[in-house]
């Protein structure tokens, strides 16, 4: 989905969105949203009158107008939902391409079927080879391959997905590259991941959040008492022998109403989901977007995301009366074979600090041995030429190898154990080398933090978000890299289930936490997290358990999140704001243009309430036209930024809070007397009244 | 049913409490400490009871001050006032009506009736006019009590009396007790008769 | 305005603002139940009560049982003072054989005292006994400004509690509202009231012969002890027809000034109680700060408009339905203090008031008596803004809203709104109907505009429970003493209901500790947005019948037209 930004200028997308905005206008689809309910019930209301008066030969010009202009709002409305929808089904679209409608091979027993993929049941396998689309969501449970994603994140390097551990997930509509694997189908059809997505973004799945809901309310509620006050206005006016035509009374109601929040309220939502889209994360509800941007803790895996992933050799330190060369030569020859990146930094660093070549060892030559659980060490054993054995070396843990030292007869220095600890008070790792009866000192391998990291952690905090890092570590190395990265807290020894209790524990104290993860040991935890964001790379138990996927599997990428949630909320309360302030301007244009005449005096102009026209507009005509053309084209106005969403910051509330309040609180209460007061000049200019 | 009666029960007690043995408190306290001010600070002549220097009554002669107009006419039950607005026909009628009248009553008094005396007050029964209006007065009182012009000292000195300045100097506004200026007339310069 | 009663008003709002912290920090103790240096005195009777109520005071309830509870000894109040209204002439202390009451007014006058508005279809000295002013009225003062507070104990509880359903004792928070509040505060102000002249007895009218020959019946009663609670409990309901203007009831200016500083003082010192029980002071004077605001705004518009003179009637100081003992400047002050706070009481005729401050008058009470407010009820009012805005502001800085670390949710928002808006459709229901009916127009006393803004005054007094009137609109019909009695119902309760609902849910929920993100209710911003939401939601609804009432009087005042 990178790069697929659509964008704002498509031409196709705007005569779609225009098409469906008329759509919309179903009174089905109006009711849902009630202050657009109740302006579409106006402009009805209206409409009706203008045609009966023309029945009777009565032409009002200025009913037509109203009319016209009440439709408008409504249609300016649907438009923004309808760009807001039809920027994500274009690239449901898309996706759509990739759901596989061809033939597949299921295993039943001991032999191969040919099935259509739609009729793939939860825990039926499959086998996949070269060139076979995956034809659901699964699980690996034989082979390894190499499998292209960028159907579903954009990324065309292919990924290796194997058998057990937290690879084995694989996609529905992704692509087998090379070689064979064996799938366990986890998801129906019509609930794979893909499928999820499509939904999402066609908005099929869309229930409203906490927030829009206790929003709607109060839109609701100000509808009701303004709908109230509009219809007393009427009997007030009626007291004071002011006439007060219908159509004026419903353009006032409307203008009143919080049309300009109504209207855009649901484009804010869809367009908050598209933003995050955008950003290769897949939410599996509004509601969790919403959270996400009220996180106060983040837990985040050490390993690869505040590390490289891998620990580096970064020094040899030699025990007394060996020489560094000759210990470095032993634990590059004890590593020539250890393919991790921890060996293949050994065999790097001494190459760097003492110009040694690896020696190619002949298999006759040497015996390797390879790193076991049991023995927690890994090394060579180089043969003479009848097999015996002339030279062992090790590395390995620290207490394995002096176990093994003292069994073969040998000591542990002291000189060295003082290097050990320094090692690790440092977060470091020491690795002991050990050569024929002796330790010949130890390699200090080192977790290293990965570069700008410490300045986003530094970014949460000013959004007020503590960040704890979760790590196998010991405490002390913990502490060490913590110290380092610049994260709050840190969790050293993890297992799942502390995890999972500090999950709770602070929840329980009323946090909102949000947690990233990709194993299957984090599912518990993700599960239990307010936001749990799962790497597209992890297991699929991790994807399910977590309530939004990253398709970048990028780890910082919550940091992207909490800003759309955030900006998100932002967005509908400025707009909330920016409505009801525009009321008094409203009020200032169309009050005194209705009670003008009010208790005028024999041979006057102007009642005595003109002199609240401080706007000083044309005509009472023009005046409510006026402020009823600016009700309406402030939607269209206001679209880009409720598909954009307000800019967010990371900074302090309280200057948050001033700084929008100072754009759309003030803003809100001037903007519309500029406005209304050149819709005035503009349409007395070309004579529309 | 623990809940009724609790509530009843306790609904009885603060009956009892509140609007029993706490108002009768306050009287029995009203009654040793402050035993004439709480019967209504009433002014008598001998046992008869004249009125309460803090109620306003009708004076309609011209021989004694008068109060401010009373949209109850003065009677004390009901209080009441005339509730007219600021554009009021009636109130402004009403104000026209008392001026004229004051006028033609005061006809050698060439300055402007005193505005409180247009007006009637908030219960019908204010006992003060303003100093302006007692001194606006004065003449034709002076005037139908034939007094002579070294009286007139000794009524601008009555007048003096009778007005209540600010409490402590701060509080509320200053006026003329009209009763109280009417009844030192009466001891002063005899009980007029008809 | 004279020098003496910018004087007056600076004494008033230091003394104020004196007190408050030392009732407030007094109240706070009371009710939670520290020791105070009265307890020695009244925790014997408090347990006496209680063990003869049979209430453990350790028991509490959650909000429903709580809002029976407070529904069930209201509905005794109701009871209680409306069976002795229509009863009274078989009782006792009638000494003026006054007949019984109607049943229409015997409904209105009930509801009336145990909503806490104090709305007077009657005139007291010839309507009621002197067994109904005690036994039914003085009761229901206390009573009802005692609820009121505890309502607004349980909000605060509600706030500050966390994950637990129990919200307090009903009882007990009532019990000790009574016995260390509003009780010996009474009893002190009645004294200072006898020293001036208020009348406390329970004689038969007398009847005064005077200097010209005529007779005069003058009211006698137990007047004081009614005061004193109607001007703290922000009830309102007067000991005679014209309330704090009868010279009986408000002899002096040192009464006046007492009575006045009355009216705001409990409502004051709960904002700072608020604030202590809270922790978070800073908070509380934010609140403070909105509210004196707002009333600091609407007093001077109100002073200012009633220094103006007026050119209809062709006199420069409006003196029509004042007393002059209490001036325009006490007058215009006190007007501001009772329609602020929903005491009610006037010591001057509202509808007399020139039309800008009879235009604020009904401004602040329309905003649904969250200025100061009345007992309680004022402060749980404003905090239903509060939560409002917070809410607001919450969106504006990206965050689910949370007051006090509680967050606010569809169903909280609900209930604010509920409770903002039922005592305003009611006021725009009932005020449109007054107007479309031919009733109501046969009960206005004045004529255009004016008469608008009476309808309106009624209405807005009535279902915001401020009790105070534009009086010359006749409300003492009975289809007026029902219809406004069910006016005052609903902006008793629907405010009320919402607030402990509100209180209950929010004490489910768990307080999450404030972080920099969380927006801060202790600034000047919140101030400001406070005021803003106040000033645009509470009044939004009622721009075009102020604009067509007082704001065109005013206007039609300065052009000389009459009515």
């Amino acid at each position: 989905m990178k790069n697929k930004n659509t964008s704002l200028l498509d031409s196709s997308l705007y005569m779609e969105s225009i098409g469906s905005a008329f759509k919309k206008l179903h009174p089905a689809a109006m009711i849902k949203n009630p202050v657009m309910f109740v302006t579409w019930v106006g402009a009805g209301l209206t409409t009706c009158l203008f045609f009966s008066h023309w029945m009777f030969f009565k032409f009002s010009a200025f009913e037509l107008q109203i009319s016209l202009w009440l439709w408008f709002t409504i249609i300016f409305a649907n438009f923004a939902e309808a760009l807001a929808e039809g920027r994500g089904k274009a690239q449901a679209e898309g996706l759509k391409k990739n759901r596989v409608q061809a033939f597949t091979r299921k295993v039943v027993g001991k032999l191969e079927e040919k099935v259509l993929a739609t009729s793939l049941k939860k825990g039926d396998v499959v086998i996949c080879e070269t060139g076979d689309t995956i034809p659901s969501d699964g699980e690996v449970i034989e082979g390894i391959a190499s499998i292209d994603e960028s159907a579903i994140t954009g990324e065309s390097a292919p990924v290796i997905r194997e058998s057990g551990g937290d690879r084995s997930a694989v996609t529905g509509g992704t692509k087998v590259i090379s070689d064979r694997i064996v799938i366990r189908i986890t998801a129906e059809i019509g609930e794979t991941f893909l499928d999820r997505i499509i939904g999402l973004i066609e908005n099929a799945e869309r229930q409203k959040t906490p927030n829009e809901i206790a929003l709607t309310i109060v839109l609701c509620a100000l509808t009701i008492i303004l709908l109230l006050a509009a219809t007393t206005l009427k009997i007030f006016a009626d007291y004071s022998h002011i006439v007060v035509t219908i159509p004026v009374l419903i353009a006032l109601l409307v203008c009143l109403i919080p049309t300009t929040i109504g209207g855009l309220l649901s484009a804010i939502g869809i367009a908050g989901m598209d933003r995050l889209i955008r950003k290769n994360v897949i939410a599996k509800s509004g509601r969790a977007i919403e959270a996400a941007g009220d996180i106060d803790i983040l837990l985040i895996d050490k390993t690869g995301t505040i590390t490289l992933g891998n620990r580096m050799a970064v020094a040899f330190i030699a025990a007394p009366h060996i020489l560094e060369e000759e210990l470095a030569e032993a634990a590059q020859l004890a590593s020539l074979s250890d393919e991790t990146p921890e060996g293949r930094s050994i065999v790097v660093l001494a190459k760097e600090n003492f110009q040694l070549r690896a020696k190619t060892l002949r298999p006759i030559e040497s015996r390797f041995v390879p790193f076991s659980a049991q023995t927690r060490m890994s090394g060579v054993d180089v043969l003479l030429e009848n097999g015996q054995v002339e030279r062992e070396i090790r590395k390995g843990a620290v207490d394995a190898i002096k176990t093994l030292v003292i069994a073969k007869g040998g000591f542990f220095p002291s000189e060295l154990q003082v290097a050990v600890d320094e090692i690790g008070a440092s977060g470091g790792t020491p690795l002991a080398v050990f050569d024929n009866h002796k330790v010949l000192g130890v390699i200090h391998l080192k977790d290293v933090v990965k570069g700008g990291i410490k300045e986003r952690f530094a970014e949460l905090r000013k959004m007020g978000i503590r960040t704890i890092m979760i790590t196998g570590d010991n405490p002390m190395t913990a502490a060490a890299i913590a110290a380092e990265a610049g994260v709050d807290d840190f969790i050293a020894e993890a297992t799942p289930e502390s995890k999972l209790q500090k999950i709770r524990d602070d929840q329980r104290k009323g946090f909102l936490v949000a947690m990233t993860g990709d194993g299957t040991n984090d599912a518990p935890a993700l599960a239990q997290a307010d936001v749990g964001v799962a790497m597209n790379t992890g297991t699929q138990a991790a994807r399910e358990a977590g309530n939004m996927v990253d398709l970048d599997s990028s780890p910082t990428k919550v940091i992207d999140i909490v800003e759309t949630g955030k900006q998100l909320l932002m967005t509908r309360g400025a707009l909330t704001t920016f409505s009801i302030a525009n009321d008094l301007a409203k009020y200032f244009a169309i009050l005194p243009a209705i009670f003008m005449h009010a208790y005028i005096v024999d041979g006057e102009q102007r009642g005595p309430l003109a002199a609240l026209d401080i706007m000083s507009l044309y005509s009472p005509e023009s005046a409510i036209l006026s402020a009823v053309i600016f009700n309406a084209l402030i939607i269209v106005f206001l679209i880009p930024l409720a598909l954009r969403g307000v800019s967010c910051v990371a900074s302090s509330s309280s200057a948050l809070l001033r700084r929008n309040l100072l754009i759309y609180g003030l803003g809100g209460i001037f903007l519309p007397f500029v406005g209304i007061k050149l819709i005035d000049v503009v349409i007395t200019f070309i004579h529309l009244v | 049913m623990k809940l009724i009666w609790q509530a009843f029960s306790l609904f009885a007690l603060f009956t009892c409490l509140t609007g029993f043995f706490y108002p009768l408190a306050v009287t029995g306290l009203a009654q040793v400490f402050f035993n004439e001010k709480s019967h209504g600070s009433l002014i008598k002549d001998e046992d008869k009871v004249i009125g309460s220097a803090l109620i306003a009554q009708k004076f309609s002669r011209p021989q004694y001050f008068w109060p401010r107009p009373s949209a109850s006419d003065f009677g004390a039950n009901p209080s009441g006032a005339s509730n007219q607005g600021p554009t009021s026909r009636k109130l402004k009628a009403d104000i026209d009506k008392r001026r004229e009248e004051l006028k033609a009553k005061h006809d050698l008094n060439l300055s402007e009736v005193p505005e409180d005396l247009l007006m009637a007050s908030a219960s019908g029964l204010d006992p003060h006019i303003s100093f302006a209006a007692a001194q606006f007065q004065l003449q034709r009182v002076a005037q139908a009590r034939s007094l002579k012009q070294e009286s007139m000292l000794k009524l601008q000195s009555l007048l003096e009396q009778a007005a209540d300045d600010r409490q402590w100097g701060v509080f509320g506004e200053p006026g003329v007790n009209v009763l109280r200026l009417n009844r030192a007339l009466d001891e002063t310069f005899g009980k007029m008769e008809k | 305005m004279t020098s003496s009663g910018m004087l007056q008003i600076g004494i008033y709002i230091s003394l104020l603002l004196l007190l408050t912290p030392l009732l407030g920090s007094y109240m706070a103790k009371v009710f939670v139940g520290a020791r105070t240096f009265l307890s020695p005195l009244f925790s014997p009777c408090e347990r006496a009560i209680y063990r003869f109520c049979l209430i453990n005071p350790a028991e509490e309830m959650n909000w429903k049982k709580y809002a029976w509870s407070l529904v069930l000894l209201t509905g005794l109040g109701f009871l209680a003072t409306f069976f002795l209204q229509i009863n009274q002439s078989l009782l006792p202390l009638n000494p003026q054989h006054l007949p019984d009451v109607p049943y229409a007014l015997a409904f209105n006058t009930a509801i009336s005292f145990m909503t806490n508005t104090n709305w007077q279809a009657y005139s007291g000295e010839s309507t009621l006994s002197y067994l109904v002013q005690m036994l039914a009225l003085t009761v229901q003062n206390f009573v009802s400004a005692a609820m009121g507070i505890a309502a607004l104990l349980v909000l605060i509880r509600g706030i500050t509690r966390n994950k637990t359903h129990e919200l307090g004792n009903f009882w007990v928070d009532l019990t000790r509202g009574i016995l260390y509040v509003l009780l010996p505060l009474s009893i002190i102000f009645s004294l200072l009231l006898l020293s001036q002249g208020v009348i406390q007895n329970l004689s038969p009218y007398i009847t005064a012969h005077t200097l010209e020959g005529l007779e005069q019946l003058l009211p006698m009663g137990p007047a004081a002890s009614q005061i004193a609670i109607k001007q703290l409990g922000t009830n309102g309901g007067g000991f005679f027809g014209v309330n704090s203007a009868h010279p009986f009831e408000n002899p002096t200016g040192i009464s006046n000034f007492l009575e006045a500083l009355a009216i705001l003082l409990i409502p004051s010192a709960l904002i700072y109680m608020f604030g202590l029980m809270l922790n978070s002071r800073r908070h509380a004077w934010m609140i403070y700060l909105v509210t004196i605001g707002i009333f600091a705004l609407c007093a001077s518009v109100m002073l200012w408009s009633e220094y103006l003179p007026n050119p209809a009637l062709g006199v420069a100081q409006m003196l029509e339905g004042k007393e002059l003992r209490i001036g325009i400047t006490n007058s215009a002050w006190w007007a501001a203090a009772t329609t602020a706070a929903s005491n009610g009481s006037v010591n001057a005729m509202h509808d007399s008031l020139s039309p800008l401050a009879g235009g604020m008058a009904m401004f602040q009470m329309l905003l649904g008596e969250i200025i100061f407010g009345g007992a309680g009820s004022g402060l749980y009012g404003m905090l239903l803004f509060v939560l409002l805005t917070v809410f607001l502001a919450g969106l504006m800085v990206g965050r689910t809203p949370e007051y006090m670390g509680k967050k606010l949710g569809a169903r909280e928002i609900k209930m604010v709104l509920l409770a903002i808006i039922a005592p305003s459709a009611t006021v725009l229901i009932g005020a449109g109907l007054s107007i479309a009916l031919p009733a109501g127009l046969n009960s206005l006393a004045n004529q255009g505009p004016h008469g608008l803004s009476e309808i309106l005054y009624t209405w807005g007094s009535a279902a915001n429970n401020n009790g105070s009137a534009f009086a010359g609109f006749n409300a003492n019909t009975d289809s007026f003493n029902i219809f406004l009695g069910v006016a005052m119902l609903i902006g008793r309760f629907a405010v009320m209901f919402p607030v402990l609902a509100i209180a209950g849910s929010l004490a489910c929920k768990q307080a999450a500790p404030t972080s920099e993100t969380t927006f801060q209710a202790d600034n000047l911003t919140f101030a400001i947005l406070l005021v803003s939401v106040i000033l645009i939601i509470g009044a939004l609804t009622f721009i075009p019948a102020l604009a067509l009432g007082p704001v065109l009087e005013h206007f039609l005042m300065n052009t000389r037209q009459l009515f």
